[in-house]
């Protein structure tokens, strides 16, 4: 076991007290939030030789057991968020390596992936599925591209605005007529006028992910504290751990927070929840073979199909503090709008409907990297990009990323506070 | 540039803007503080007021003036609701209201709107009033004691622009309210136009949040709209068939 220095003491007789405290000179990192980010993180420092602790009253609870998993920076992009997609294209070229490592690690075998040629483009990530190998094993990693498609006029007018921007950015898009989005997808209804095809983009099962890291870090021995931290311990203007719900404390050389939507209740960090309600639909046969996204009269939904044959539906986008109720004009909308794009989906059976949190920054940045009080470190404000962006997270932390680093840096909120 | 004056409350901008389809607080942020607004209106329909680091923080930082909006709602009895609740969470008498009548559109129903016009100055609200380009209406409105009359240019998001000059000049002679032309602005131009028209004020908020350059465009929009204030009060010439040569015929 490589990764276990902390000691967990037996459970006080009074008060059921959980301490765990370092064994002399030894460098724990504890890290905060058991999601797919602050798993990540603790897999990485463990395989780095890092003793570490994960403190999580549930992992893989929050919003990694809601995220869909689209690994698609390319078709996500916006116009006012370049370095977004940076972060984005940087962390999906570590996917493979990442899912490859991760699925040893934890003994799974296969991801179905293997990695592309060296020949691709500046943006291109060149992920290819490994000839037969099945799709829905390991990971469920998938990287047959996106395909954005629009429905009337004025929702085609704005996809062509948008291709002509991504090819500025030298993005590898594609553009399609609706007829040949009918090719590909033959599921889509035939009011689809045409499309975009981001080939490079990818997805993965976010909850398989966890479930992974989780046992991958159980194989290293890496303590997981099943309690709620509800403080940062301070001694001498430093961070030295924090403190747990019902009780008792870890102490460690440096706190990682990866609380996700709940970072800005723990530290001087500007995270806010935003809220987001997915579905998730079970057909015996696949209705699609690649992400389908698409805006619906200028409301947008996306439909991850997943190997198991689930289809994911999502999702909306909420600014209702710690809400996680799944509400019936929440699931109304996301129906309505995946119907529109596919009229199959009203006869799939429902799965699983459930609301999660996104970390949500002010710039749709995340925040990762030193704070500026000692033993304090961020990884955290993932927002819609924990899954995509975990890889990246973990590189960024261990000083492989220095310049994207720049655009995560905590600092850039100072003014705000 | 005169002040605007919505009961009785004063504005030294007139640009008011609304915050929907704003990529993110950060974008949102730098757009409000380009254009100069003193007054925003916020969809209150999945917003909690009370979460932390929201939209209204983003406001309150900038302290402007939030109107609470009732977006999203299809009848009068929905609209009152919202509006309630926005008073009790916001404590602000102030709504604009909105009752749409169908979702392809998003064009107001004149009917639902009165309706729950009249019931909300009942009881002591401050209505701004988003409606079609319908004199009559506005007119209608105004009597039953909203302090703004707000008629769309053209469709909430189509950028459109005012698709009936006259009857938004109708509106403005008829009215002693403020007129705000509310909906369909997609650049500079319209706003400026809505300003020569005679409104009071512009709402937007598309045209801003979902250009590319979301800063520059409230920008524009600022500078559009105090230009087409200063054009109205500066009273434009009349329009002639023929040339009329501005020099050197008079001293």
């Amino acid at each position: 076991m490589t990764g276990l220095r902390g000691r967990l003491h037996g459970p006080s007789t009074a008060r059921h007290l959980i301490r765990i405290m370092p064994a002399k000179g030894a460098q724990v990192d504890v890290i905060v939030g058991g999601g797919v980010v602050g798993l990540s993180v603790a897999w990485r420092l463990a395989r780095e030789g890092r003793p570490v602790t994960v403190i999580d009253p549930a992992p893989g609870s929050g919003a990694s057991h809601a995220a869909a998993g689209m690994l698609a920076p390319v078709s996500e992009v916006t116009y006012t968020e370049a370095p977004l997609l940076r972060l984005g294209v940087a962390s999906l070229r570590r996917w493979p390596a990442f899912a490859a490592e991760l699925a040893a690690d934890a003994g799974l075998g296969t991801t179905g992936l293997e990695a592309g040629g060296q020949e691709s483009p500046e943006h291109a990530v060149g992920l290819r599925l490994a000839p037969g190998a099945p799709p829905g094993r390991g990971l469920d990693l998938r990287a047959d591209g996106t395909l954005d498609v629009a429905f009337g006029a004025d929702d085609l007018a704005a996809l062509e605005e948008l291709a002509a921007f991504m090819d500025k950015l030298g993005l590898p898009v594609e553009r399609l007529t609706g007829r040949e989005c009918r090719r590909l997808e033959p599921m889509l209804a035939p009011s689809v006028r045409g499309g975009l095809l981001a080939p490079d983009d990818a997805w993965v099962n976010p909850r398989r992910v966890t479930a992974a890291l989780l046992t991958a870090l159980e194989r290293r021995g890496v303590p997981l504290v099943r309690a709620r931290a509800t403080g940062l311990l301070h001694e001498d203007g430093a961070v030295v751990g924090v403190r747990l719900e019902p009780g008792g404390e870890v102490r460690g050389e440096r706190v990682v927070l990866a609380a996700g939507a709940w970072s800005g209740g723990l530290a001087d960090v500007p995270v806010r929840p935003v809220k987001g309600q997915i579905m998730r639909l079970r057909s015996p046969q696949p209705l699609l073979s690649r992400c389908v996204r698409g805006a619906v009269h200028g409301s947008s939904v996306y439909l991850v199909p997943r190997g198991d044959g689930e289809l994911v539906v999502g999702a909306t986008q909420e600014e209702m503090g710690f809400d996680t109720k799944v509400t019936a004009g929440g699931l109304y909308e996301l129906l309505r709008d995946a119907r529109e794009l596919v009229p199959g989906v009203t006869e799939l059976e429902v799965a699983d409907v459930v609301a999660g949190l996104r970390p949500g920054t002010p710039d749709n940045l995340p925040v990762i990297g030193p704070s500026g009080t000692p033993g304090l470190v961020y990884a955290t404000g993932h927002h819609r990009g924990g899954v995509l962006l975990a890889p990246l997270t973990t590189a960024i932390l261990l000083g492989e990323e220095s310049e994207l680093a720049a655009l995560c840096a905590p600092g850039r909120f100072r003014d705000l506070s | 540039m005169d002040d605007l004056i919505i009961a009785g409350e004063k504005f030294s901008s007139r640009l008011i803007m609304g915050t929907g389809g704003a990529p993110s607080l950060e974008v949102l942020d730098q757009a409000l503080a380009a254009s100069g607004t003193e007054l925003t209106t916020v969809a209150m329909r999945r917003l909690d007021p009370a979460a932390r680091g929201s939209v209204l923080d983003v406001l309150r930082r900038r302290d402007i003036k939030v109107l609470p909006n009732t977006a999203g709602c299809f009848t009068a009895g929905e609209a009152v609701l919202t509006a309630r609740l926005a008073r009790e969470a916001l404590g602000t008498d102030w709504v604009k209201l909105e009752v749409i009548a169908d979702e392809r559109t998003l064009l107001p129903d004149p009917i639902e709107t009165f309706d729950a016009a009249e019931r909300l100055v009942a009881d002591g609200f401050v209505v701004l009033p988003y409606i079609g380009d319908d004199p009559a209406l506005a007119r209608r409105l105004e009597q039953a004691g909203c302090a703004a009359v707000m008629p769309l240019g053209a469709p909430i998001g189509s950028g459109l622009g005012i698709r009936n000059p006259h009857n938004i000049e109708l509106i403005v002679e008829a009215a002693s309210v403020p007129v705000i032309l509310d909906a369909g602005i997609g650049t500079a131009s319209d706003a400026a136009l809505a300003m020569e028209l005679g409104c009071d004020a512009v709402l937007l908020a598309t045209a801003v949040t979902r250009a590319q350059r979301p800063d520059l465009m409230a920008a524009a929009m600022k500078e559009a709209v105090r230009a087409g204030r200063l054009a109205r009060q500066a009273g434009r010439i009349p329009r002639r068939r023929y040339a009329e040569a501005s020099s050197p015929m008079t001293p």
